[in-house]
């Protein structure tokens, strides 16, 4: 199933990571401003592309343009870039709603990006200031219609969920605000404060007395996301029903293909590639990854082996992030079958039989309530 | 060697205050121990020893000093240890009482002085550490004077770490302690003082000869076990063996027996010729036996075999040392193991994990009980899982405490007694400032945390010593814990009817936070019988995600899920609940929490 290395990776991601500024949360490879370095970056973004060509397939099924905040690039740069990427059939890009005007918004379109990640986070200012987000309420909105006015008819918006003074009143509302945009896609997190952070130290005591009463929002996500005909298709990602969109299956072909644990490659700077059992990661430095490409070398990268076992376990761990049943074909070793009996009989996992023929072990899905818990459940059932 | 010239010591001190130090200046002076020989504490073999600074074998060594034999022999540092103390100490004429000049009189120092003088044993104090800067001689000396009823002036003064006053106490040795008074031409008879096991040659007992003699290789006899062997070989320790042709009437050294088993010969037995028998053993004999027990199971179940493997080899050097296998649901196999005391205890289970490597989990410890069941039958209890339910009485250990505080910690003790059904027995100033306790506790208030609960409530300050003084009727109750409605074995309690509620409700509690969330709620009760007195739940966790994983996220998602597997595999499946090995150890502290 996955791509050898001879020229048939599918899935490409691409890292934008100039921002305006740093929210306190966010661990993600950043640059705040830099304006004056945009240029030189997308200058080594095509050199590493160019050595690294043969590694792609000549039809990409997806494209992904992640960030940092792709959509802060300078527009004149943005585009040099869009324009010499390989075609793909879905192509992603991140925005923040600031930065989205009618003029980034058409370009992005005429590029032929087809599909819009928009950071909302919250519809509740106090919220938004919380997360140190630049956007108000009404810059989501205005987002939105301005990313359809432009012909964009695939957008996503990212919502977060469990932020430190936000009640069971506000999630709900944020999400009415949210559906009633009737974006063709959802991701819902909860927010992570990864211990030693800004942001932790600031809102930890606040997040501690809070986590009791938070411990519902993710069924309360679920249950109103669903409720309004999205189909909760990964732990954190709803799309909606195809009998809603026309037909269309609006899951992300690209997050599917890492779910799926399909091969691919990443550029730029603390960029990710996985591609025949080795992973690896290019330097997140900055200064280091531009010189590199400059002087024609390929930057420093941080290289993991993958063992088949490891292989094995991550196709579980990825796959039970999805609503399909998972195929246990070639996976047995993996997994922890006396614990697969006790969780089914906790109901959380379903075993089903296979689609393909000559599985014996059938395919294992984990039931609603599993989903909330899969965590848990993953770390019980790999062997 | 005429008994005459002969004479028999130990020395005895509390923990730190400088017994092993002046042992070895001894033998540097004695020459018996040249300066490249010599080690830092000789006497002291086992790294355990070292470390804590406490000596668990006795050992004895011969020393020479101007035409003398003086044998040193070795004591036990600990309460755990009072019998074979007392076995040492009957193998003397007299004993060195040493106390550290910076803190005084101890508990320990009072219970070894005690000792000492119960076996008629001539007392030469000495006060140690006369270099440190905060050193109080003169204050040191007026409270073991005191205590011994001595004239202060006769109190030396030394430094075993300089070496200064080292040779006077060699001198008062030869002068004050009376040489031994057996008859040499009377049946042998030997005390058995102490005993280690060498693997090829087996048993080695340590005796004091006190009449007759045995030569090189002799049938003998140990006349309380019955046990018949021939001797292979005397001799004495200089430091090392060395063997001798013979051991006469008032001399010490080893006899090496050839014996495969130490609980053949214990200490305390008296050692006979036989071909002339003695007719009556050296008084004094008892078989002690364990007070304090607890579970020991391998964290992982494959390492059973090794732990039996290691108990076995741990009891051919420690006969007081007692075991069988304990099969519990909740931890699976391994071994109830019967203790002298608290140290013994701590030590056994050291050896285990550092000698041999073994990963283990330690039930709370508990005491013998005595039980009385309704059909009559008598019962020895060494697990609250075994306790009967249908019972006529129990009966307790109980001991005497003997405490020594600043004045200003006598209430804060007094309460803590109090709390831990003390009964006040006396009390006395040692000096102005300091106050001696004395307490009949039972067993079971102090085996769990009354140690460390002392030392919290005064600053450190105070010393505890123990002596187990018999058996008492107690209002005992089982209490026993069910997680998600199955009674888990190794969490049951044996406590006193008033303290039941109060034990069991901080239990629960405790449990409720040491026991992670599952997948399903999980009632935690405690239950007298089948009367529930205390419940808590521990819900169901509601969710339990990585929020994002893309691309970039996988191998850092994956280490997690890695982590959690493995905090996972160091849980014990109870039922269907994961309970993490320091739930097992809530029982231990819970006085910490209720406070």
């Amino acid at each position: 199933m996955n791509a050898s290395a001879s020229g048939g990776v599918r899935h490409l991601y691409v890292h934008l990571p100039f921002c305006a500024s740093r929210c306190g949360y966010c661990d993600f490879v950043t640059v705040v401003g830099r304006r004056g370095q945009h240029r030189a970056y997308v200058d080594a973004l095509l050199a590493e592309l160019a050595a690294e060509r043969e590694l792609l397939a000549p039809q990409l099924e997806s494209v992904f343009l992640g960030g940092g905040t792709p959509t802060f690039t300078e527009p004149a740069e943005l585009e040099r870039l869009l324009r010499a990427l390989p075609p793909a059939v879905e192509i992603t890009v991140e925005a923040n709603p600031e930065t989205v005007t009618s003029r980034v918004a058409e370009l992005l379109h005429d590029c032929g990006v087809n599909r819009v990640s928009l950071g909302a986070q919250s519809f509740r200012g106090r919220l938004l200031e919380v997360l140190e987000r630049h956007a108000r309420p009404d810059d989501v909105r205005r987002a939105v219609y301005t990313l359809r006015d432009a012909s964009i008819d695939n957008i996503s918006l990212d919502l977060i969920y469990g932020i430190p003074g936000q009640s069971t009143a506000d999630l709900e509302a944020d999400l009415s605000d949210a559906l009633a945009l009737e974006p063709e896609h959802l991701s819902c997190y909860e927010l992570e404060a990864k211990p030693g952070t800004r942001f932790t130290h600031t809102h930890g005591a606040e997040l501690t007395r809070q986590a009791e009463a938070m411990e519902s929002y993710f069924e309360r996500v679920v249950a109103r996301v669903t409720a309004a005909g999205y189909r909760w298709y990964e732990t954190a990602n709803f799309c909606r029903q195809p009998h809603l969109a026309d037909g269309r299956d609006l899951r992300s072909r690209h997050n599917l293909a890492y779910w799926r644990g399909r091969d691919y490659l990443g550029l730029g700077i603390g960029a990710v590639s996985t591609i025949d059992g080795r992973r690896w990661r290019t330097t997140p430095r900055l200064g280091a990854y531009l010189a590199a490409l400059a002087a024609g070398r390929r930057p420093f990268r941080e290289l993991e082996e993958l063992p088949e076992a490891v292989r094995r376990s991550e196709r579980v761990l990825l796959g039970l992030r999805l609503d399909e049943p998972l195929e246990l074909a070639g996976l047995e070793s993996a997994v922890d079958w006396g614990a697969v009996s006790r969780l089914e009989r906790l109901g959380l996992v379903r075993r089903g039989a296979g689609s393909s023929l000559g599985s014996d072990q059938g395919a294992l899905t984990l039931t609603a309530r599993g989903r909330f818990v899969g965590g848990g459940v993953t770390a019980e059932l790999l062997a | 060697m005429d008994q005459a010239r002969i004479r028999n010591f130990s020395i005895i001190a509390h923990i730190d205050h400088g017994k092993s130090t002046l042992a070895d200046r001894i033998l540097e002076l004695t020459e018996t121990v040249t300066g490249r020989q010599m080690r830092e504490q000789v006497l002291d073999t086992m790294e355990l020893e070292r470390e804590r600074g406490i000596t668990i074998k006795a050992q004895a060594v011969r020393v020479d000093w101007k035409g003398h034999e003086l044998n040193l022999i070795d004591t036990p540092g600990h309460v755990d240890f009072t019998y074979e103390v007392s076995r040492s100490l009957q193998a003397c004429e007299g004993a060195l009482l040493v106390v550290d000049a910076a803190q005084g009189v101890e508990a320990q120092t009072v219970a070894n002085a005690y000792l000492a003088i119960e076996n008629d044993l001539d007392i030469v104090p000495v006060v140690n550490k006369i270099d440190l800067p905060q050193a109080d001689p003169d204050g040191a000396a007026a409270e073991i004077a005191e205590l011994i009823g001595e004239d202060p002036a006769r109190v030396l003064r030394i430094s075993a770490k300089t070496g200064e006053g080292v040779e006077a106490v060699l001198d008062a040795v030869v002068a004050r302690i009376p040489a031994p008074a057996g008859d040499p031409d009377a049946p042998a008879r030997a005390l058995v003082f102490d005993s280690s096991y060498d693997q090829y040659r087996g048993v080695v007992a340590f005796v004091r000869m006190v009449d007759g003699s045995f030569s090189g290789r002799e049938p003998l006899r140990a006349m309380a076990a019955g046990t018949r062997f021939e001797a292979e070989e005397v001799g004495f320790f200089s430091p090392t063996m060395r063997a001798a042709d013979s051991l006469g009437a008032g001399e010490v050294g080893y006899v090496v027996t050839g014996l495969k088993d130490v609980s053949r010969l214990r200490v305390g037995d008296t050692l006979t010729s036989e071909r002339q028998p003695a007719a009556d053993p050296l008084p004094g004999y008892k078989d002690v036996k364990p007070m304090v027990f607890s579970g020991l199971f391998p964290t992982d179940s494959d390492d059973y075999p090794n732990l039996r493997d290691a108990l076995e080899r741990l009891k051919l050097n420690d006969a007081a040392l007692f075991y069988e296998p304990e099969n519990s649901q909740a931890l699976g196999f391994g071994f109830r193991c019967g203790f002298l005391g608290l140290l013994h205890m701590e030590i056994v289970r050291e050896r285990l994990e550092r000698e041999f490597d073994l990963d283990l989990i330690v039930t709370a410890p508990t005491v013998a009980y005595r039980v009385v069941t309704y059909t009559g039958e008598e019962v020895e209890v060494h697990n609250p899982a075994e306790m009967p339910r249908e019972i006529e009485r129990v009966d307790e250990p109980y001991i005497k405490a003997s405490i020594i505080v600043p004045k200003d910690y006598v209430g804060p003790v007094m309460e803590l007694n109090t709390e831990r059904r003390g009964r006040f027995d006396h009390m006395e100033y040692l000096s102005e400032e300091r106050v001696h306790l004395l307490y009949e506790l039972p067993l079971a208030e102090i085996v769990l945390d009354y140690y460390d609960q002392l030392k919290s409530r005064t600053r450190g300050y105070a010393s505890f010593d123990y002596d187990v003084t018999g058996f008492r009727e107690g209002d005992l109750t089982r209490v026993d814990v069910l997680i998600a409605g199955e009674p888990v074995d190794a969490l049951s309690l044996i406590v006193h009817r008033d303290g039941a509620y109060a034990r069991g409700r901080a239990l629960v509690e405790r449990l409720r936070e040491e026991i992670p969330r599952q997948f399903f709620d999980v009632p935690v009760q405690a239950a007298i019988g089948s009367r529930v007195i205390a419940r808590e739940t521990i819900k169901a966790k509601r969710k339990d995600v990585l929020a994002k994983c893309y691309g970039g996220d996988i191998t850092r998602k994956r280490k997690l899920l890695e982590r959690q597997k493995a905090g996972k595999r160091r849980m014990k499946q109870v039922g269907s609940v994961e309970v993490p090995q320091e739930a097992f150890l809530a029982v231990l502290n819970l006085d910490g929490g209720k406070r």
